[in-house]
């Protein structure tokens, strides 16, 4: 182990393994619970600790590719350009919906996280929960939240939009297609949108670019509800 | 080659990003700045899709890989979390069907007073 420790590489090479591992499973259940991002942070989870391989070491290792997060954010500008294409002419009713369902979801979180008397850093770590972990978890440490609960929060709600979506729009009486799209981006961002790229083009389309609209009005919204605290 | 000229942009835009964040005294990632710089430069036509598609295309598609790191991180958090899981999941669960639920009605509202004043428009 010690000399696994040493060696930067072996991280990374552990994490796409599990992340491959978590693929694989995917692949043949296709259930959204079998999220790979989800799967291999469990088997690294376990991994470190059946072995005492030191956290230090494997973050890092990582640590060594975590400047690709900003970039690669970044290019999430190039899918959305041409989702806008796309709907230009729903794009009021588009941004009134995310704007709506992002301000509602600070507010429950923050809402129900002091009703139950949870602590300010956990509370700012849930604060970002629905949108993509690419922003939400910037968000959370740059407010004094926990990455790591953070991103669980945020994979969390994606598998539970993604499930729970279709029997949403039942309830919610959501039959138009942007509509629906909408939901799925702003509720449960890049999981969610899987979903919508099911029932059809537009809708996956309209997720898409909720989804990121979400995160950038989160950015926005986030000192404001913060401030209450 | 081409992508190394695509790398080489979305780079530019990185840094811009950098910069922005460290030269803006608000609590705003680089991220969410060089996103914007993007998304306005191909909304302007400065930067064309095909010159950034591709190597961004690469980049989106490993973002999944690169949050397995942070998610391990919850191991340092777990101290926490550790008694207040159950609220904690129920609390999720709550603002997801809130968010997903509002977020869709007045999508399909609004939605549907467009078209018809569209139709409208065309009678």
């Amino acid at each position: 182990m010690k000399i696994l420790q040493s060696i930067d590489i072996f991280p990374v090479l552990l994490t796409l393994a599990a992340f491959r591992v978590g693929q694989l499973c995917q692949q043949k259940w296709k259930k959204p619970v079998f999220n790979p991002t989800l799967i291999a942070a469990i088997l690294v989870i376990a991994f470190l600790l059946i072995t005492g391989f030191e956290t230090k070491a494997y973050n890092a290792g990582m640590g060594k590719l975590s400047w690709l997060m900003t970039p690669a954010t970044i290019s999430l500008a190039i899918p959305m350009y041409e989702q806008f294409q796309v709907l230009k002419k729903s794009l009021k009713a588009i941004a009134a919906g995310v704007a709506a369902g992002t301000i509602s979801c600070m507010l429950v979180v923050f809402g129900a996280g002091a009703l139950l008397r949870f602590e300010d850093a956990l509370l700012l770590s849930l604060l970002p929960k629905s949108v993509t972990t690419a922003i939400g978890v910037s968000l959370s440490e740059l407010f004094g939240g926990m990455g790591g609960v953070t991103t669980a929060a945020i994979i969390i709600t994606g598998i539970l939009g993604n499930m729970m979506g279709p029997a949403l729009c039942k309830l919610f009486g959501i039959t138009d297609e942007v509509a629906q799209g909408v939901a799925f981006g702003t509720s449960a961002h890049v999981i969610g949108t899987a979903k919508a790229n099911e029932i059809s083009g537009l809708t996956g389309a309209a997720s898409s670019l909720s989804l990121v609209v979400a995160g950038l009005l989160t950015a926005v919204l986030m000192p404001v509800i913060a401030g209450l605290m | 080659m081409k992508y190394l000229s695509q790398f080489l942009r979305i780079t530019a835009f990185t840094l811009a990003g950098e910069l922005l964040q460290r030269v803006i005294p608000l609590p705003v990632p680089a991220s969410v700045y060089g996103l914007t710089l993007l998304f306005a430069a191909l909304c302007l036509g400065v930067v064309k899709l095909e010159q950034v598609k591709d190597a961004g295309g690469f980049l989106v598609s490993i973002l999944p890989i690169l949050f397995v790191s942070p998610a391990v991180g919850i191991l340092e958090n777990w101290g926490l979390i550790q008694g207040v899981v159950i609220p904690l999941l129920l609390l999720i669960a709550l603002s997801t069907i809130v968010t997903f639920g509002i977020a869709g009605r007045v999508t399909q509202v609004l939605n549907k007073r467009g078209k018809q004043d569209e139709d409208s428009a065309k009678h």
